[in-house]
């Protein structure tokens, strides 16, 4: 990891101070952004040893994680594992008090807040849908897509016809395509939390951070939602959280457990839940 | 609240939330340019159609005030920003004029010095301060009208919204600067006229001001800068930049997550707004002839918010109708019964936030959804 | 001299109207002023006509002219008659009236125009009498400083050395041969030792302007680590002047004793300011600590939180009205009155405007301003637009003196115990009650609290109503300091907001901390910036601390701190 690392230190200052002036040069600055990120080793996210902590309460422990390019990764864990809190991490919402975050071998997560970590191609779905109520459906995604979104381009922007299509082809991808100009607050609870994966798509993103897609949908949205994910890993990485098993069954090739901060077991899902650890833990909550 | 628009969303647009409201906004514009010079200037004085010069000035204020209100409800209604100091603006666009008007005095003060106005003779100031230089000329005094107010909410607001207060906390100090500008204005040391302010205006580009056609143009620039304001705003909001605005309003860490940069929108929307506020008071000051440390009081920030809250939030036009209203309210009764005016005053912001939270276009919208 | 006091007596029987009366009043006794003078002359030939008994003298005090009842107080204090301090005490407070039918002297107090009377020789209550029918026994600036130093020798002989110290130190402001004679006298019969201390501070003060260098010298030696204002104020010339004095020893001493001094007044000049920073603060900590619940615990906004002060500040003047002869049981009495008043205030508040609003933190501000406008013009329509003024019961108005340097002002001393108190209680009924326990748990965790039975609505007018009941508490604190006015609360509100959240929103410790903090930091900048420029300076620095940490220096964790 050292040789990554200092790759990652140049990188990371190139993401620091060039980057933002190329991107006024070339005025489709993050997409541009998203092919300079180098994963060419085949591994898209490097957490290691990222600690955080809350008035003396470790949420994470020195959590070392990796995530391939093109993997669909669960996670699970109990209540308090630190799950929200490693995204929080990863998003640039919480600055962990020790340990490294890599983005690809080149970007540097520490050193980037939210809109430049959403903009270099990280992408992430709430646990509660999050979805703009007051525009329509089609505004929400339109908010979504790539591109400069420096205030001054957004005063004129215009909708090009690619981008249209862009739009309608992730409507008819999570179902929405008929309700393309209702109001987003008046969506049923499973439609915002497609309405809201849709909005991830449209950032084009190469890794996405899934939380609890499933939370509170109806079996059959709940089978819709597992084909949608596997549908996108491959192109894009998937990490998704979530506590329903028979969910993670049907989606997970690896899964990771973690226990008071920390990844307490790592393997498929019948490995995990032969784990005499992981029965200890579950069964002690 | 969301239920309110979503049963008005769809007759009610085609009154009001659609361009109507917009055309019908315009429209009255454009009658009170034609009408009012016409009853003021043409009609002679003892028909019952003329219209006081006293009147013209009067609505000329109410306009400026409709300015300041058009501006609070673009930080407010569209983007969730509740500034509690926007008077400070409003305040520092009006010395800025005042400050021109002052110079063009000249020699015509009570102790007749060509340079120093009154009141730093009256202090015994021998020489000007270097920031009242350059005053005398319109063309060096007019961007100060702008950049005051731009410069203050630029510096503040990068502080604010960079660092992310949000909320009751921005409202807070927000009120809070305009405080301390009250209290930094009320020092004469501060070269602004002290606890009196400035005042005995003469004359506007050699125009005098005590003249009918010279209040006239005032009222007919101030209906300009309304219509161009009004229009500047509809602009911003229509756009996808007015989206994402409303996006932050609406789920702040969620247009952060999908890679906006939140502060630099607020950021732009704030200095916008804020010079929006200048203009208004720059052309509030000529007409009621007087500027004074007052004006910065937190309390007339808040009324400025009840104005907008009244009018009906997030539409532009209510904000300006509910400042002509409010406003008209106070005239009348601080002439007809000056002791009920606080009750009048406080049971409308208790009424309208209690009752009426989308103010009299939301009631008027859902009026009319209901009945179709 | 006895003209002349006729003459008043009858222009003031001739005179009808007051006004003219007050004029002429002031006419004669500019007159009887220039006759004293003339008098003053020609009464020095008769001194010897002096009666030399107490009862003799007593006669001929109301005919006396000024400079004769100079000679019949210093022949008083020779003879030390007993009850003759009384005489004296009562003459300089202007409660010694001759009676002008038979001249008759009687100690006096005055009620509606009613005189009761007290005879100077037994100190036997004399009757009542009608105050036209009395006259003052007057007396002037001169006479005054005699009266004093001479009840001063009468306190000398007082069994409390309290007593015997005041009188001291009022004797030797203005030594002469006399008094040294006196107080060197005293010195050989004083027992205590602190009386010892400052007969000898006195006598040392008297050696002064010796012609004796040594003696000089011996005195200044004497007066080192003596810090009294009169010590500084007679050292000062021989240190600062080079004629002052032609010995060098002598000012070189007095020097090193005037820079001793300059030394403690330092330190007790910054123990000044801070005490008057703690008192400004313990004002800010009464006045924000209501709405540390409201805002800090509720998450509502009360702008009227200003007015329920001013509702206690109203509660307290009501309260003199309805006890007009007694401001102390009045004050008492309006604290819990006030609580109440306010409290009902707020409960009433939340019940009609605010619980329709929770959640809209913005909303509250505004409806809560409205109810602010309303209580102004309420309280403008009730009691009048103008100012106030409640007075001060005696035990709170004052100086409380610590040493010759340090004196502390009784009411700020009480407001900042008081605010220390109700902090105290405060603190005690969150966290030992259960109406305190279920305040924290509905801010906690409403939902929660709900499912465990508690009735939130209740609690939370309860919790409105208590915060509220502080302000009203603080408002009666506040009637001891400012004149009490419709616009009493607005001037606070800004003020009260930046210290709960600059102390971080929920903690009461915070809101302690950064209200005294905020009032030292206040007074410390004034004598450099000026009043005005250390408050922007302090609203500034506010501002700029609230954008580095929007959560205070105390900040809160949880769920309710999140919501705004």
């Amino acid at each position: 990891m050292s040789q990554t690392g200092k790759q990652g230190v140049a990188g990371g200052l190139y993401n620091r101070i060039a980057q933002p002036y190329l991107g006024l040069l070339r005025h489709r600055g993050s997409a541009l952004r998203q092919e300079e990120l180098d994963a060419s080793h085949g591994t898209i996210l490097y957490l290691e040893d990222i600690t955080v902590s809350f008035d003396g309460f470790r949420a994470l422990d020195a959590l070392t994680l990796y995530v391939d390019v093109g993997e669909l990764r669960c996670i699970i864990g109990p209540n308090g594992a630190g799950k929200t809190t490693m995204m929080d991490v990863i998003t640039g919402k919480t600055r962990p008090d020790a340990g490294s975050a890599w983005f690809g071998q080149n970007i540097d997560l520490l050193a980037l807040d939210e809109p430049r970590i959403a903009q270099a191609g990280i992408g992430r779905k709430f646990q509660r849908p999050t979805v703009f109520e007051n525009h329509s459906v089609f505004e929400n995604l339109e908010l979504s897509m790539a591109g400069d979104k420096s205030p001054w381009k957004l005063l004129t922007a215009k909708l090009s016809g690619e981008q249209r299509d862009e739009i309608g082809h992730t409507l008819e991808l999570v179902g929405l395509l008929e309700r393309s100009s209702a109001r987003a607050g008046s969506l049923s609870h499973g439609q915002k939390q497609w309405l809201e994966i849709g909005m991830l798509l449209m950032q084009r993103p190469r890794l996405l951070l899934v939380d609890e897609p499933v939370a509170g949908m109806t079996p059959q949205e709940t089978e819709r939602t597992a084909e949608l994910l596997l549908s996108l890993a491959g192109e894009r990485s998937v990490v998704v959280v979530e506590h329903d098993m028979d969910f993670v069954r049907s989606i997970a090739r690896i899964v990771t457990v973690l226990h008071e901060g920390r990844v307490l077991a790592e393997g498929t899902i019948d490995q995990v839940q032969a784990d005499p650890k992981v029965v200890e833990v579950y069964l002690g909550e | 609240m969301n239920l309110v628009q979503t049963r008005a969303a769809i007759p009610g647009r085609l009154l009001f939330g659609g361009d109507v409201g917009h055309r019908v906004f315009y429209g009255v514009l454009l009658a009170l340019a034609v009408l009012v010079p016409l009853l003021n200037l043409a009609v002679p004085e003892g028909s019952a159609l003329h219209l006081s010069t006293y009147t013209v000035t009067l609505m000329g204020k109410y306009l400026s005030y409709a300015l300041l209100a058009i501006a609070v409800d673009l930080v407010w209604g569209y983007c969730g920003i509740l500034s509690l100091g926007h008077t400070a603006f409003f305040a520092l666009g009006g010395y800025a004029m005042g400050m021109y008007l002052m110079r063009q005095i000249g020699a015509r003060g009570v102790y007749a010095d060509p340079l120093l106005p009154d009141f730093m003779v009256f202090l015994n100031w021998k020489e000007l301060p270097w920031y009242w230089h350059g005053f005398n000329h319109f063309a060096l005094a007019m961007p100060l009208v702008v950049l005051a107010p731009g410069l203050l909410a630029l510096v503040f607001g990068w502080f604010a919204f960079r660092s992310r207060v949000t909320g009751v906390y921005l409202s807070i100090i927000t009120q809070a600067l305009t405080y301390a500008l009250l209290l930094a204005f009320f020092r004469n040391e501060m070269g602004f006229g002290g606890n009196n302010g400035l005042t005995d205006f003469k004359e506007l580009l050699g125009f005098d001001l005590h003249h009918d056609a010279t209040r006239v143009g005032l009222f007919l620039a101030t209906v300009a800068a309304l219509a161009l304001g009004y229009a500047a705003c509809r602009t911003i909001t229509a756009s996808r930049f007015g989206r994402v605005v409303l996006a932050i309003r609406d789920a702040e860490s969620r247009t952060r997550f999908i890679g906006y940069r939140v502060e630099s929108y607020k950021l732009w929307l704030f200095v916008f707004s804020a010079v929006l506020a200048g203009v208004a008071g720059a052309l509030y000051v000529p007409q009621v002839g007087i500027i004074n440390p007052s004006e910065f009081a937190p309390i007339n920030s808040i009324e400025v918010v009840i104005w907008v809250a009244v009018g009906g939030r997030n539409t532009l036009y209510g904000a300006a109708l509910g400042a002509v209203l409010v406003n008209f309210a106070k005239t009348w009764f601080t002439a007809a019964m000056p002791e009920v005016w606080l009750y009048a005053l406080g049971l409308l912001f208790i009424v309208v936030t209690v009752f009426l939270p989308q103010g009299i276009v939301g009631f008027l919208r859902q009026r009319l959804g209901a009945a179709s | 001299m006895k003209p002349c006091v006729g003459r008043i007596a009858n222009a003031g029987r001739m005179a009808g109207s007051p006004v003219l009366k007050i004029m002429l009043l002031l006419l004669l006794s500019l007159s009887c002023f220039f006759n004293a003078h003339a008098d003053a002359g020609a009464a020095s030939d008769s001194d010897t006509v002096l009666p030399t008994d107490y009862p003799g003298l007593l006669a001929a005090l109301p005919q006396a002219d000024f400079s004769t009842r100079q000679q019949i107080v210093a022949r008083l204090v020779e003879l030390k008659p007993p009850h003759g301090r009384e005489l004296l005490a009562a003459w300089l407070d202007n409660k010694l009236q001759s009676r002008q039918s038979d001249g008759k002297l009687f100690l006096v107090e005055t009620q509606d125009d009613v005189l009761s009377l007290t005879d100077p020789l037994t100190l036997q209550a004399a009757g009542t009498g009608k105050s036209e029918d009395f006259e003052q026994v007057r007396n002037n600036n001169a006479l005054r400083k005699t009266l004093k130093v001479a009840i001063a020798e009468y306190d000398l002989a007082d069994p409390a050395p309290r007593v015997r110290i005041a009188a001291v130190k009022q004797m030797r402001r203005d030594l002469d041969e006399d008094t040294v004679a006196a107080l060197r006298q005293h010195l050989i019969v004083e027992k205590d030792r602190g009386v010892q201390h400052q007969v000898e501070v006195a006598l040392a003060l008297g050696d002064l302007s010796d012609a004796d260098a040594a003696k000089r010298l011996a005195a200044v030696k004497a007066l080192e680590g003596e810090t009294a204002p009169d010590v500084y104020n007679a050292l000062l010339p021989l240190a600062r002047d080079t004629s002052a004095d032609p010995d060098t020893a002598v000012r070189t001493a007095a020097l090193a004793a005037v820079q001793h001094i300059e030394t403690w007044r330092g330190f007790y000049e910054a123990l000044e300011t801070l005490f008057f920073g703690l008192s400004l603060g313990s004002v800010l900590v009464l006045a924000s600590i209501g709405l540390a619940i409201t805002f800090g615990v509720m998450g509502v906004i009360n702008m009227a939180h200003g007015e329920l002060m001013m509702l206690g500040a109203y509660t307290a003047y009501v309260m003199q009205l309805l006890l007009p002869h007694n401001t102390g049981a009045a004050v008492l009495l309006a604290i819990p009155a006030a609580f109440a008043v306010s409290g009902l205030a707020g409960i009433a508040i939340e019940r009609s405007v605010v619980r329709f609003l929770y959640g809209r933190p913005l909303e509250t501000l505004l409806a809560t301003f409205g109810v602010s406008l309303v209580l102004q013009q309420l309280v403008r329509s009730v009691f009048s637009p103008l100012n106030r003024s409640v007075a001060s019961p005696s035990w709170m108005s004052g100086l409380w003196q610590i040493n010759d340097l340090f004196s502390l002002t009784c009411n700020r001393v009480y407001i900042l115990g008081f605010s220390l108190l109700v902090f105290a209680l405060l603190r005690l009924v969150l966290n030992r009650t259960s109406l305190g326990l279920k305040v924290r748990a509905v801010a906690q965790n409403r939902g929660m609290a709900k499912a465990m039975g508690v009735r939130t609505e209740r609690i939370d007018a309860l919790t409105f109503g208590l915060g509220s009941g502080i302000a009203g508490v603080a408002g009666v604190a506040l009637s001891q300091l400012t004149n009490v006015g419709p616009n009493l609360g607005q001037s606070y509100i800004i003020d009260t907001f930046m210290v709960v959240v600059f102390g971080g929103v929920g903690s009461l410790w915070g809101t302690l901390i950064s209200g005294m903090g905020l009032g030292v930091v206040n007074k410390l900048l004034e004598p450099y910036a000026g009043a005005v420029m250390a408050k922007i300076l302090v609203l500034l620095f506010l501002i700029l601390f609230i954008q580095r940490k929007p959560r205070g220096l105390f900040p809160q964790k949880g769920r309710a701190a999140e919501g705004m």
